[in-house]
């Protein structure tokens, strides 16, 4: 019970600070829409047909813009001391780990909201669908899991801003696989029915790194 | 150490017959081949206020991280309230309250939001009245509405000290409280800290023990039942200073840290 | 000590014996493979090596693994020595093995390179290690670097596979290049191919001796620096 009560002050605490400053939200948008104009002109002269390259451009531009906000959600943590702050507290480490990743979940669907219908009106194409919804749900949440344990980890090495991506990116590219696979055969008009495979790996990388997560969070938080 | 330092230390360190609040054994700190504690043993008893001084590096800082629990001792022991702190640390987190030199609150939230927060980590059982009880004692009750970014550093450091007393902790660390703070600031501060050791001094039900590392000795001693000297990562004096003034205590400093630096 | 050091240098030699047995046999005893072009004939016979050395590069990978859940769970530094060296043994046979698998793509699929699910798996999971190597030389205080690259360690190992699966998936319209049918190795390799396999691993077993003394050599000479102040 007590745990969850954490969990929900240190949401609470993350949001109530982001709708003030909108440090995260700002950064993360402005990334991502930049990584989908950039995209645009790195491809149009060389593929017959754009539509072919948005389930890329889509999960490239949430994972850059994703890994610039948990680097920024950590940092600010950081820089104060404030961690220290949540760490004096008498307060289970995991609730601490799910307390992080439920706000950076919550920043990265918020930036979601925004840029997929720019994509949508970009591309003329439509990503509104539930089956697209659930995609985009258990691919952020495996970004977010693995996530929020690396930017915990990265914070506290020389090198933060470099390190993150780099540790990132090769753990999280079935996520990365799996989703660019299943947009692009949601968007050729496959039920996602016939796409079990790949939920499966999805699910099983979401609960099995979460798991990892739980485990583990406590020896990245401990100095 | 020489024979006459043991001795010294044996006949002036006192008060470490009854129960102790926090004890220290034989702690050593080690980060890589840089040691930075060697062997600390220390008592403090419950209500009395330890001051440790010592020059930067000495390992001052370190060892209040160990007894906040946010750093592991490399070997020894750290007992509070008569319970290992490696094996019971989620129970005794409740009993610390910490300042540090940096703040440990949020710069965008307003004051009363960062101790509502912290109320709710600590599970508190009447938070409003608590977190305005709170903002009387340090005088921030006019300001708590605004956001903490706001704030100047002396008002950033009394709110620490109002978050660190929210939930009524039994031992209060201090680490270098006053860093940073204009003189004005530092002495407002430092009335408050002393107001706080007297009351743990006076009322047996508040009992507060409070550990302050500082390297001003005027105030320092001020707040201090017994003091520390801490150098090299050793304890090379320890014992009362009550009543003692800085002009007493300097020399004495000044020969166990070593004027040869 | 000097009856470990012997045991040590009597299993280095033996090690050393059983290389030389298996390359003699991989290049000299092995029968040709049959139904191959001459270059792909010759080329087979890095089978004893690549094979091997992947397999060695799992293990090493695995071997890391488990030291880093035990380093987590029991704080001992040697546990950290075993998983750093075998992370880096590691490393060096999946660059044995990548190395010795374009020797092989050549003039067998005509091109050094291709995103075969193998190859792509493989070459994530060097880059895994290397993201490893570099956490560990951005953090200073020996035991949180280790720690750190514990936790980091025991996420990448575990990716791995599901990497795998998702490649293979993934590139179902291109033929599954490397089968273990496609070599099917015929009687007269089979015994130099386990003796090579048999000669790698006790090769990975000395050489992971080896780096965790030196790391504890290293550990030695740090504190008595410490102690006289350099």
């Amino acid at each position: 019970m007590s745990f969850w009560h954490v969990v929900g002050a240190i949401v609470w605490k993350d949001i109530r600070a982001e709708l003030r400053t909108k440090d995260i939200f700002s950064s993360m948008f402005v990334f991502a829409l930049l990584s989908v104009i950039v995209f645009n002109f790195a491809f149009e002269l060389r593929v017959p047909a754009m539509k072919m390259v948005v389930p890329g451009i889509v999960w490239v531009a949430i994972s850059f813009a994703g890994t610039l906000g948990l680097n920024r959600a950590l940092v600010i943590e950081q820089d104060k001391g404030s961690l220290a702050g949540l760490l004096l507290a008498p307060v289970d480490r995991s609730a601490i780990y799910f307390g992080k990743l439920l706000g950076n979940l919550l920043f990265m669907f918020a930036v979601e909201i925004v840029i997929l219908p720019l994509v949508m009106v970009f591309y003329n194409l439509s990503l509104l669908s539930a089956d697209h919804l659930l995609v985009l749900l258990l691919g952020t949440y495996g970004f977010a899991a693995v996530g929020t344990v690396f930017a915990a980890i990265a914070v506290n090495t020389r090198a933060r801003e470099v390190m993150l991506p780099i540790l990132l990116f090769p753990v999280l590219l079935p996520v990365l696989i799996a989703g660019v696979k299943m947009t692009g055969a949601l968007l050729d008009g496959e039920a996602l029915s016939t796409l079990g495979n790949w939920l499966q790996i999805m699910a099983v990388y979401d609960i099995g790194f979460t798991v990892v997560a739980y485990l583990t969070f406590g020896y990245v938080m401990e100095e | 150490m020489s024979h006459t330092d043991a001795t010294r230390r044996a006949a002036m360190a006192r008060p470490a017959d009854g129960p102790a609040m926090i004890e220290l054994r034989k702690l050593t700190k080690a980060f890589g081949s840089k040691t930075a504690l060697r062997g600390i043993d220390l008592r403090v008893a419950p209500g009395e206020s330890l001051v440790i001084f010592g020059p930067n590096g000495a390992g001052k800082t370190t060892l209040i991280r160990i007894l906040a629990n946010l750093s592991r001792p490399t070997s020894g022991k750290v007992l509070i309230g008569g319970l290992d702190l490696a094996a019971h640390a989620d129970g005794i987190r409740r009993y610390l309250g910490v300042v540090s030199h940096a703040p440990l609150l949020y710069d965008s939230l307003t004051a009363e939001e960062n101790l509502r927060f912290f109320a709710r980590l600590y599970d508190l059982a009447d938070p409003q009245a608590r977190i305005a009880e709170m903002l009387a004692l340090v005088g921030l009750t006019g300001r708590r509405h605004d956001l903490v970014r706001t704030f100047s550093r002396g008002m950033v450091q009394r709110l620490a000290i109002a978050r660190a007393l929210l939930h009524d902790p039994q031992v209060l660390l201090l680490d270098e409280p006053d860093t940073g703070l204009d003189p004005q600031a530092a002495e407002m501060l430092h009335g408050l800290l002393v107001q706080l050791s007297r009351a743990a001094a006076s009322s047996p039900d508040a009992m507060r023990t409070i550990v302050t590392v500082t390297h001003s000795i005027e105030r320092g001693l001020a707040i201090a039942d017994r003091s520390v000297i801490l150098a090299g990562g050793q304890i090379v004096f320890e014992g009362s200073t009550a009543g003692m003034t800085a002009a007493d205590f300097r020399p004495l400093y000044d020969r166990y840290v070593g004027g040869g630096r | 000590m000097s009856r470990t050091n012997g045991l040590l240098m009597s299993a280095t030699i033996v090690c050393a014996g059983l290389m030389l047995a298996a390359a003699f046999g991989a290049l000299v005893l092995a029968p040709n493979a049959v139904g191959l072009t001459p270059d792909e004939t010759f080329a087979q016979r890095i089978i004893y090596f690549h094979v091997p050395s992947a397999w060695l590069s799992m293990l090493a990978f695995g071997i890391t693994t488990i030291a880093s859940i035990a380093y987590l769970v029991t704080a001992r530094r040697f546990w950290d020595s075993v998983a750093v060296s075998s992370a880096e043994i590691g490393i060096v046979f999946t660059l044995a093995a990548t190395a010795s698998g374009s020797l092989w793509a050549k003039p067998a699929w005509n091109t050094w390179w291709t995103w075969d699910p193998r190859l792509t798996t493989y070459t994530i999971m060097f880059l895994l290690y290397v993201a490893y190597f570099m956490l560990r030389s951005a953090l200073e205080d020996p035991a949180r670097r280790a720690r750190f690259a514990a936790v980091y360690g025991i996420f990448a190992f575990l990716s791995v596979p599901i990497t795998f699966m998702s490649i293979r998936w993934w590139r179902t319209i291109h033929p599954i290049l490397i089968d273990s049918k496609d070599f099917g190795l015929s009687r007269g390799m089979l015994p130099v191919f386990f003796l090579s396999l048999i000669a790698f691993t006790a090769l990975y077993v000395i050489l992971l001796i080896y780096r965790v003394r030196l790391e504890r050599t290293r550990e030695q000479v740090d504190a008595l620096r410490e102690r006289f102040g350099y």
